[in-house]
C-alpha cells in the first residue's frame, strides 16, 4: 500500500477485513481474498452483475449499490446479491404490437404496480423505475424506452417489488417495441442494403482488394475527410 | 471534489487556454510524424514485451510475454481422467462464449435449422460487447460507401488486413445494422428514422451508429433477450477448458468445466465456434485494462493447442483514453465518443498536444510521448503522469446538456467519483482495450481447423495490425452471423464425430517439456486472480 491511504474496516457477510479506503467494494472484497465467480463482469458500472446491499455500522438505512462503482466506507456491512430470480417472457417481436392489451399478456403484473416507488429508491442507475412502469400502463412505450434505456438490468428493483414486478424486462420489451414499431426505420439504410444485396458495389470492392499496397496508400491518403 | 488542491491549480490552466482553443484546430500529422511517434513510443514497437513462441503450429511468431505464458503452458485436464464418448451434450453447433459474437452467431445458426449450445463463463453478456459505448461503423450514407469504408479499415489497419476479411465486414456493415434494427435495437435517431452518425478516430465519413454511450450494452441485451426467446440453450458459468478432436483431427466438441460445482461435462458438437472475446486481462506491459472480467484469451489458448493458426497476435491495441484519476476509474475506458464531440487532450500546461482524432494507435503514442520524453504530463497523487482531456469543451461546441444527452454513462461514472465532467475536464492515459490479432480466420469464420469457428475479437486478420472504433462491434456481429450460417450449414452435411480424443494434448504437453517449461505453468487461466493475500 502507499503512503497516505487510510484503511476502513468493512465486513463481508459479517466477517471484518481491513482494506484501503480508495478502494470500490468489488476491488475491496478482492484485497481481503476472494477471487470473484459471481457478481463481477465488467468492472466498470455497465453490466450489472455486481448488485450489493449494505448497512454502516450504526446506521438505520438499507442501501444498496454496484460493487464496482461504489467506494468502500468505514463500518460498511455488506453481502452481493449473485442471482436473483426473474421471469421473462417469450415473445415473437414480429407478432406483438406497441398496445397495453398485448403487453398485459406478457407481463400482467406490471398493471398491478402498487405505487410505493421502492424500485426508483433502490436504483442503483438512478433511473425513475416507478415512472417508467407507469408509461408502460398507459402504452407510452416511447417515453418508457427513452426513461429506462440506462438499466443495467442488476435486478435490484425486482429484489424489492412487492407487486413482484420484473422491471428490467418489462422496460427492455418496451424498447424493442418502441424501436420496432414506433421509431421509422432508416430510409438511406434500406435504400444501401437493396443496393449491396443487388452487388452494386461488388466490382469496386473487387478492385480494391487487388489493389496493391502502394496504390491503397495514396487512396488513404488523398482521401476526402467529411 | 475529487480533484486535490494541486490538480485544481493546475485545471486553471486548462480554463485560461480554452477561449483561444475554440475554433482553432489542432492539424492532423503527416504520415512521416505518424510513422515515427508510432515506432519510438508504441508498445507493440518495443521489443522487450515479446517473446518467440516455443511451441505449437505458429512455433516462432512474436507473442506478447504474458500472451506467450499462458500460450506455453499445460491443459488444466493434464493428468485429468475423462470418459470423452459419454457426452453430457450432444448437438450440431457448440458456440463457446456469451458476447457479442456468440450470441449472434447462436441465432444465426438456430435460423439454419441447427441444434445450438451456447456455453459461457460468466452470466451470458458479461461480455466486453456490453461495455462497448462509442458506436458501430457501416456506410449506409448517401456520400459513404462500401468502398470508402475499405479504405478507412485498411489504412486504419496499416494495410495489413487480409482482403476477403475487410470487404466482408464492410459489405455486411449496412446488413448487421438494419438486422439490428428490426430485431429493435435502440439506435440513436432523428424524427425521420435517420439514424445518427458521427465521426470516430481515423474514419472519413461521419458513420459511427451509437446507442447514446451504451452502445454494446443495447446490442447485446437485445441480441440476448432475442436468444431467449427462440429458446436457445444457454449454459452460465461453465467455460470451455479444452477444445475435443475426433478421429480425424478436426474439431468436435469440448470439455466444459462448471466453475460452482468444478465438475466437468463432456459436449460433443459436430461444429465448434470459438467466442470468446479478448485479453486484456492479462495486462500486457503492466497496463490496466479496460475489458471485462473474463477477457483472459482462454479461446486462443484452446484454439493453439488443437492446431489452430494465429495472425497478428502481437498486435495489440492501447486505447488512448483510459481513466487514470480518480484511482477508482483507472484504466476504465472513457469512450472515443468524447473527443468525437470536440474533446480534446492536453498537457499540464494546457495545451494541445496531438490532434483529437487520430487512429488510436497514434494518439496513444503521443499521450505517452508527451508524458515520457517531453514530460508535460500531469502529475498526480497516485504517483504516475496522466494528460487533460478537456471535456467541458463539448458543451462550448454544442451547446449546454451536449454531455447529460450524449455522454450519460460517462458523465455518471465520474459523478460517482466527485468529478463533474461538464465542469471539470478528465485525466486520461492510455488503456490496454483490444486485441488485434489473433486465431487466423476466413471470410466464413473458418479456423485453420476442420470444423473449428472462430468469431469476435479472438479472431485476427480483419483489422490488419489496428482497429479503428467501432469496427469491432461490427466485426462481431458481420462473423458470428456468417459463423454461425456456415458452421449450421457444415453440421448438417455430415455424421456426429466419432472417437473423441484429446490427443492433441499430449503431443503440446511433450513439447512443452522439450522446450523445458514447467508444468506449473497453466491455462487457460478463466478468471484472473486479484487478491491481496
Ligand atoms: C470498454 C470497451 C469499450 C468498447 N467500445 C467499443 C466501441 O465503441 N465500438 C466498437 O466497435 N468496439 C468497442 N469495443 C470493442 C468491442 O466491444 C469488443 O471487441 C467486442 O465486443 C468483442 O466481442 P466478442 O463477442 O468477441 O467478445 P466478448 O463480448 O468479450 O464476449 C466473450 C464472451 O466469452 C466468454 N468467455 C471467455 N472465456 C470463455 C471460456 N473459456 N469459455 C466460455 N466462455 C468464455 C466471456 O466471458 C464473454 O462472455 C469496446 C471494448 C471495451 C472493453
Ligand atoms: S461488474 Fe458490471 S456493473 Fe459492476
Amino acid at each position: 500500500m502507499r503512503d497516505g491511504i487510510g484503511t476502513v474496516d468493512i465486513y463481508v457477510m459479517g466477517k471484518q477485513y481491513r482494506v484501503p479506503e480508495t478502494l470500490t467494494i468489488l476491488e475491496a472484497m478482492e484485497y481481503a481474498g476472494y477471487q470473484m465467480k459471481r457478481g463481477c463482469g465488467c468492472r466498470a458500472g455497465f453490466c450489472g452483475a455486481c448488485a450489493t446491499v449494505y448497512r454502516i455500522a450504526g446506521d438505520f438505512e438499507l442501501k444498496v449499490g454496484l460493487a464496482c462503482q461504489t467506494k468502500v466506507e468505514q463500518g460498511m456491512y455488506l453481502a452481493q446479491i449473485p442471482f436473483f430470480p426473474g421471469r421473462k417472457a417469450i415473445f415473437n417481436l414480429e407478432e406483438i404490437k406497441p398496445s397495453v392489451a398485448d403487453f398485459a399478456q406478457l407481463y400482467p403484473e406490471v398493471f398491478r404496480c402498487l405505487g410505493c416507488s421502492s424500485c426508483t429508491k433502490v436504483c442503483p442507475q438512478d433511473i425513475d423505475v416507478m415512472q417508467y412502469i407507469a408509461y408502460i400502463q398507459r402504452g407510452d412505450f416511447a417515453k418508457a424506452a427513452d426513461l429506462s434505456f440506462d438499466c443495467l438490468m442488476c435486478g435490484l428493483c425486482v429484489s424489492r417489488c412487492p407487486a413482484h414486478i420484473v422491471h428490467y424486462n418489462a422496460a427492455l420489451t418496451s424498447r424493442r417495441l418502441y424501436s420496432r414499431y414506433l421509431a421509422k426505420p432508416d430510409a438511406f439504410l434500406a435504400e444501401r442494403v437493396r443496393e449491396i444485396e443487388n452487388g452494386a458495389f461488388d466490382a469496386e470492392l473487387q478492385e480494391l482488394m487487388e489493389s496493391s499496397r502502394e496504390r491503397l496508400q495514396e487512396l488513404y491518403n488523398s482521401r476526402e475527410i467529411e | 471534489m475529487a480533484y486535490t488542491p494541486q490538480l485544481r491549480e493546475l485545471m486553471k490552466k486548462v480554463e485560461e487556454t480554452r477561449p483561444s482553443r475554440v475554433g482553432n484546430p489542432f492539424p492532423r500529422m503527416t504520415p512521416e510524424e505518424r510513422q515515427e511517434v508510432l515506432k519510438k513510443f508504441h508498445p507493440d514497437y518495443n521489443e522487450e514485451g515479446f517473446r518467440e513462441i516455443r511451441v505449437g503450429v505458429d512455433k516462432g511468431k512474436r507473442m506478447p510475454t504474458e500472451m506467450a505464458d499462458v500460450i506455453e503452458a499445460y491443459s488444466r485436464l493434464k493428468g485429468v481422467a475423462l470418459d470423452l464418448n459419454t457426452f453430457d451434450y450432444d448437438v450440431d453447433v457448440l458456440i463457446i462464449g456469451g458476447g457479442g459474437a456468440g450470441a449472434s452467431a447462436a441465432l444465426e445458426a438456430q435460423a439454419a435449422g441447427a441444434e445450438v449450445l451456447l456455453v459461457t463463463k460468466l452470466r451470458f453478456g458479461d461480455a466486453n460487447t456490453m461495455m462497448a459505448q462509442g458506436g458501430i461503423q457501416a456506410a449506409d450514407k448517401p456520400n459513404d460507401s462500401p468502398g470508402i469504408h475499405y479504405l478507412d479499415v485498411v489504412g486504419g489497419g496499416r494495410f495489413e488486413n487480409i482482403p476477403e476479411l475487410a470487404r466482408a465486414l464492410v459489405m455486411d456493415a449496412p446488413l448487421v445494422i438494419a438486422w439490428l434494427e428490426k430485431l429493435g435495437t435502440m439506435f440513436d435517431k432523428k424524427e425521420d428514422g435517420t439514424m445518427i452518425t458521427i465521426h470516430g478516430g481515423g474514419t472519413s465519413r461521419k458513420r459511427m451508429h451509437a446507442a447514446r454511450d451504451y452502445t454494446g450494452a443495447e446490442i447485446m441485451r437485445t441480441l440476448r433477450d432475442e436468444a431467449y426467446n427462440r429458446g436457445i440453450k444457454v449454459i452460465e458459468f461453465c467455460p470451455a477448458v479444452e477444445l475435443l478432436l475426433d478421429k480425424q483431427g478436426r474439431a468436435a466438441g469440448a470439455v466444459l468445466y462448471n466453475l460452482e460445482t468444478e465438475q466437468y461435462y463432456i459436449a460433443r458438437a459436430k461444429t465448434v465456434i470459438i467466442a470468446t472475446g479478448g485479453s486484456g486481462r492479462l495486462h500486457y506491459r503492466g497496463f490496466p485494462t479496460s475489458n471485462h472480467y473474463g477477457a483472459t484469451a482462454d479461446g486462443l489458448v484452446m484454439g493453439y493447442r488443437a492446431g489452430a493458426k494465429t495472425i497478428y497476435a502481437d498486435s495489440i491495441q492501447y486505447h488512448p483514453t483510459g481513466g487514470a484519476y480518480p484511482p477508482q476509474l483507472l484504466g476504465l475506458l472513457v469512450t472515443e465518443k468524447t473527443r468525437g464531440l470536440g474533446a480534446t487532450p492536453l498537457n499540464v500546461k494546457g495545451e494541445q498536444f496531438v490532434y483529437h482524432l487520430e487512429t488510436r494507435d497514434v494518439e496513444s503514442s503521443a499521450i505517452i510521448r508527451e508524458c515520457k520524453e517531453r514530460k508535460l504530463g500531469v502529475p498526480l497523487p497516485t504517483g504516475i503522469d496522466a494528460v487533460w482531456l478537456d471535456s467541458p469543451l463539448i458543451e462550448q461546441i454544442h451547446g449546454e446538456g451536449t454531455i447529460e444527452r450524449q455522454l450519460p454513462a460517462m458523465l455518471r461514472q465520474f459523478a460517482r467519483f466527485g468529478v463533474d465532467i461538464r465542469k471539470e475536464p478528465m485525466l486520461i492515459y492510455p488503456t490496454l482495450h483490444y486485441q488485434n490479432g489473433g486465431l487466423l480466420i476466413n471470410e466464413n469464420g473458418q479456423s485453420t481447423i476442420e470444423n473449428l469457428y472462430v468469431a469476435g475479437e479472438t479472431a485476427g486478420g480483419i483489422h490488419g495490425t489496428n482497429r479503428l472504433m467501432g469496427n469491432s462491434l461490427l466485426d462481431i456481429l458481420v462473423f458470428g452471423r456468417r459463423a454461425g450460417r456456415h458452421a449450421a450449414a457444415k453440421s448438417k452435411e455430415m455424421a456426429a464425430p466419432e472417437g473423441l480424443n484429446l490427443d492433441h494434448l499430449e503431443q503440446y504437453h511433450r513439447e512443452l517439456d522439450q522446450a523445458g517449461i514447467g508444468a506449473e505453468r497453466v491455462s487457460p487461466m478463466l478468471l484472473p486472480r486479484y487478491t491481496h493475500r
